[in-house]
């Protein structure tokens, strides 16, 4: 290699050196702008303004809904803490107990008001009759006690 | 790299493998194709609609391997000014764009039916659309210039310094909370997909790469070649001037 391109190289992978710890430097520091929502148990430590718009994630509280004609009134659990969410709407088909759910809408007194709910859906893919077999044989592990296994 | 930086070489190598990989794309995304949308079983969530990640999942790993290839390239040619390098380059960007595309349109129409959105601002979601814009911003970048070399040098330096997005988009999923689902084939561990599914999915994602291969290696070729058109023209005016 001649001396003009290994200082072109240098320079090349200096340049990139900066870069990535920049980039680092900034992905860090927008962190709380960068996640799409917030836990239950980050709700409970934050201070949030009753007209902030912001959105929960977590899963929905098995046995925790509850219909009221339009309204419905749910449990959004990390496991380690949940909210009280109310909305009024249509869910979306992915919407069940013990399924992910991301909640769009303001937190006051306790109670999140939804006024958009996501369901989230997990990296798990298998047909109907795999999934019947696990929960059959026992080995089927619910979305809710395997986020306590991963300490997620 | 094994002479391909010679002109001359790389037209003999892209005449030579090219057919193959054209070949081996009909028969790859054929048989992928068949498996994924009749041969394959419905998920026990999300139903037929899991279909749509058979071209949604192998694009998007086009679109990031595209940058990646078109990066590289771009290393090499400010580094070692081979000109092939950069005709690699510039050759992958429109390939990539439109890879990307697919995978934002697809994702879209998976996304109505299962988040009951078309879109959200999510990590995910949105460095994947600045991927996009980076493809898009290299091929005006490199088109800019009256002198070509001064825009492929520019457009060079953009395509190195964006490729910082691509580990970006690849890891959104585990740094930061989002709607996406995290990586279900590249996880620790076994693939949480059922090998029914794992099995179009990755005849797919093989048969996209020897796609964008063939492309690239057709629309380098032509590359080569305009520019020695063009040099021949040149030659002609100063030798008759």
């Amino acid at each position: 290699m001649t001396p003009r391109k290994k200082r072109r190289l240098m320079l090349l992978l200096v340049g990139l050196l900066f870069l990535g710890g920049g980039a680092a430097l900034v992905l860090t520091a927008f962190q709380d702008n960068i996640v799409f929502f917030y836990s239950p148990t980050d709700l409970a430590t934050k201070q949030v303004r009753a007209d902030q718009r912001l959105r929960i994630g977590g899963l929905v509280e098995e046995g925790s809904v509850v219909k009221e004609g339009k309204t419905v009134r749910f449990k959004v659990t990390d496991t380690a803490k949940s909210t009280d969410v109310v909305f009024t709407g249509l869910l979306p088909d992915l919407f069940r107990e013990g399924q992910g759910v991301v909640a769009e809408g303001h937190y006051a007194n306790g109670v999140f008001t939804a006024t958009d709910v996501l369901a989230k859906h997990d990296e798990k893919y298998m047909p109907p009759e795999v999934a019947d077999a696990l929960k059959k044989s026992g080995q089927w592990r619910d979305p809710a006690t395997q986020g306590k296994e991963t300490g997620k | 790299m094994f002479g391909l930086q010679n002109p001359t070489k790389f037209l003999k190598f892209a005449k030579l493998v090219g057919p193959w990989f054209a070949l081996a794309t009909v028969l790859l995304i054929g048989s992928g194709l068949w498996i994924g949308l009749f041969a394959s079983p419905a998920d026990y969530q999300q139903g037929e609609t899991v279909r749509i990640m058979y071209v949604h999942v192998p694009s998007a790993w086009m679109g990031m391997f595209a940058y990646t290839v078109m990066a590289v390239a771009s290393a090499i040619a400010l580094v070692w000014k081979h000109p092939v390098a950069d005709h690699v380059a510039k050759g992958s960007a429109p390939l990539g764009a439109g890879f990307t595309l697919i995978c934002l349109v697809t994702g879209a129409l998976w996304g109505k039916p299962m988040w009951g959105a078309w879109w959200v601002w999510d990590a995910r979601l949105t460095s994947m659309l600045i991927l996009f814009f980076l493809y898009l911003g290299y091929m005006a970048l490199s088109g800019a210039f009256d002198n070509a070399e001064r825009g492929a040098k520019a457009s060079a330096i953009l395509a190195v310094v964006g490729w910082v997005n691509v580990p970006i988009i690849k890891f959104s999923v585990d740094w930061w909370n989002t709607l996406h689902q995290p990586a279900s084939v590249t996880k620790a561990g076994m693939p949480s997909i059922d090998p029914a599914m794992l099995i179009p999915l990755l005849l797919m994602g093989v048969g996209f790469t020897t796609f964008y291969a063939t492309l690239l290696l057709w629309r380098v070729r032509s590359e080569i070649l305009q520019t020695r058109i063009r040099n021949i023209r040149l030659a002609q005016i100063h030798g008759e001037g």
